[in-house]
């Protein structure tokens, strides 16, 4: 017996004695969670209805393949064959590895996937189900080391997908000066995802929280101390940018079928 | 105006124990230390409890009020229901001694496996001088008052006796995050050893340390993280390695 049952600690038979629903929380981040790596992974090989002049989803951009839609790509720059090994690749799969990484590497989702995935534990005093625990010292988990990587690709992202919210302030025939739904979803979508990058703890220690002195360096302070303020908020941003790119991508998505109107203000 | 209080509270040793129910008078903005106090004055006298300062500054009443790490002087009786059985138990990742008593060392022998402050040695005592803002991120780190709720929640520990022999704990993370943000600390290695002598890596950043601790440091978010993302630069970021290798980078 390891663990709260150990030999010479107290001897209580329960797991745990807490009253409160704590289950809850777990349960809700799993559902959630769940359900988005379900409809992205449909999402992902489904490899169509992602673009509708002037709006790409975010799961397909950059769209780099020879298989992406005309309009879709960025001046035609498909450098990715449409297929490999005779299998048709989605433009989505070449990119998504990328802010996928980011996220699964993520301080934040790391402790509500291991938590409510993993029950590692499920939640503060209830004993988890394993009999080994070795954390992220060996692998896979120590390739949680590589998220500034994800992070660095991350803003790279974030630059296309801002370029998207910007080219959306179109019509469907290319003249600028409007204003449409999808307008505002791309934008409020690519301004959550620079929140969530920005508030980052990884950003948080490359712009200064890796340095000795502060004093010698006041800019750095400056900005690790604005981006200190943005970190207190990222595991809210984490939740909303997810959010706002999946409903970003089901609104595209919608409106590519015809479902949906895209409604233009102006 | 008293009313009754229904109390489970844990009773035993290393060898055997059991829950035991008891009523108790509870009075308007006790606190759970204060109802445990009572029923050791009227009706359980050897009942074995740990406290000091009875504010919330030593750490020694760390007990589990209804399942949960919690200092007793600091716990409301009034925020819980009315009604409500209120269960208390000892620390449950450390050796019961008696009752609610838990046998702590692990925690000191911990402390002492820690470098201590390495003074540079062109400084004589006296000399040192530090900016307020170089050292404002370790201030937070001196509010610990090492109640040990944060050891005792780590599911590391508590869930796995056999990583105590390798992993130091939350709260001796911060103890080397302090020193490793600490301006004038010359100690090089502290990083590396925090991953492989002092098993920052078994963290995996559950935040558990951070929900319990009565001074509300973050330690999740200022000490371990920032210690994870140190290590990453020097073990696991070969572009960090070759820049520390070209021109000479602080904070390696």
């Amino acid at each position: 017996m390891s663990g709260v049952f150990s030999p010479t600690r107290a001897k209580i038979k329960e797991r745990t004695l807490r009253t409160d629903k704590w289950w809850l929380q777990p349960l809700i981040t799993f559902s959630v969670l769940f359900s988005f790596v379900i409809y992205s992974t449909f999402r992902a090989f489904e490899g169509k209805n992602y673009f509708t002049e002037p709006l790409i989803s975010p799961f397909y951009s950059p769209c780099l393949s020879e298989a992406c839609v005309p309009g879709s790509t960025i001046g035609g720059f498909t450098p990715v064959s449409a297929d490999i090994l005779n299998f048709a690749l989605s433009p989505a799969l070449i990119i998504l590895i990328f802010p996928l990484g980011f996220r699964m590497t993520c301080y934040y989702y790391r402790k509500a996937y291991y938590r409510a995935f993993w029950l590692s534990p499920p939640a503060c005093a209830v004993a988890e189900p394993h009999e080994k625990y070795s954390g992220e010292t060996k692998a896979p988990l120590i390739l949680q080391n590589a998220h500034r990587w994800f992070f660095y690709a991350g803003l790279v992202f974030n630059v296309f997908l801002t370029y998207d919210a910007i080219i959306s302030f179109r019509d469907e025939h290319g003249q600028w000066g409007h204003m449409s739904v999808g307008s505002l979803v791309l934008l409020v979508s690519s301004s959550l995802l620079w929140f969530y990058s920005l508030s980052c703890h990884t950003c948080r220690h490359t712009l200064g929280g890796r340095l000795k002195h502060f004093s010698k360096h006041p800019v750095r302070y400056k900005l690790w101390t604005w981006v200190s303020i943005l970190n207190h908020k990222h595991q809210q941003f984490a939740w909303y940018s997810l959010a706002a790119v999946a409903f970003a991508d089901i609104y595209v998505r919608q409106v590519a079928t015809g479902a949906w109107h895209n409604i233009y203000f102006f | 105006m008293a009313r009754k209080l229904n109390l489970r509270i844990w009773r035993g040793d290393s060898d055997s124990g059991a829950l035991q129910d008891v009523q108790v008078d509870v009075n308007e903005g006790e606190v759970v230390l204060d109802v445990i106090h009572r029923v050791q004055a009227t009706q359980m006298g050897d009942l074995a409890v740990r406290w000091n300062c009875k504010a919330g500054k030593c750490g020694s009443c760390s007990m589990e009020i209804n399942g949960k790490p919690r200092l007793a002087c600091m716990t409301q009786v009034a925020s819980y229901p009315e009604g409500e059985t209120i269960t208390v138990t000892p620390l449950r990742t450390f050796p019961v001694i008696k009752d609610l008593v838990t046998d702590v060392s692990f925690n000191y022998k911990k402390a002492m496996e820690i470098p201590a402050y390495a003074h540079p040695a062109d400084l004589a005592p006296g000399e040192a001088r530090m900016e307020q803002i170089d050292v404002e991120r370790s201030q937070e780190f001196r509010k610990c008052i090492e109640c040990f709720l944060c050891q005792n929640v780590c599911h590391v520990i508590r869930d796995h006796e056999e990583n105590k022999k390798s992993f130091a704990g939350p709260r001796f993370f911060i103890r080397i995050a302090e020193l490793d943000m600490h301006p004038l600390d010359i100690l090089k290695n502290r990083k590396k050893t925090a991953q492989e002598e002092h098993g920052l890596g078994m963290c995996n950043i559950t935040k558990c340390c951070t929900e319990v601790c009565p001074e509300h440091i973050r330690i999740t978010d200022n000490a371990i993280i920032p210690m994870k993302e140190r290590v990453v630069d020097v073990k696991y970021d070969p572009a960090r390695w070759l820049g520390s290798k070209i021109r000479r980078r602080e904070g390696i």
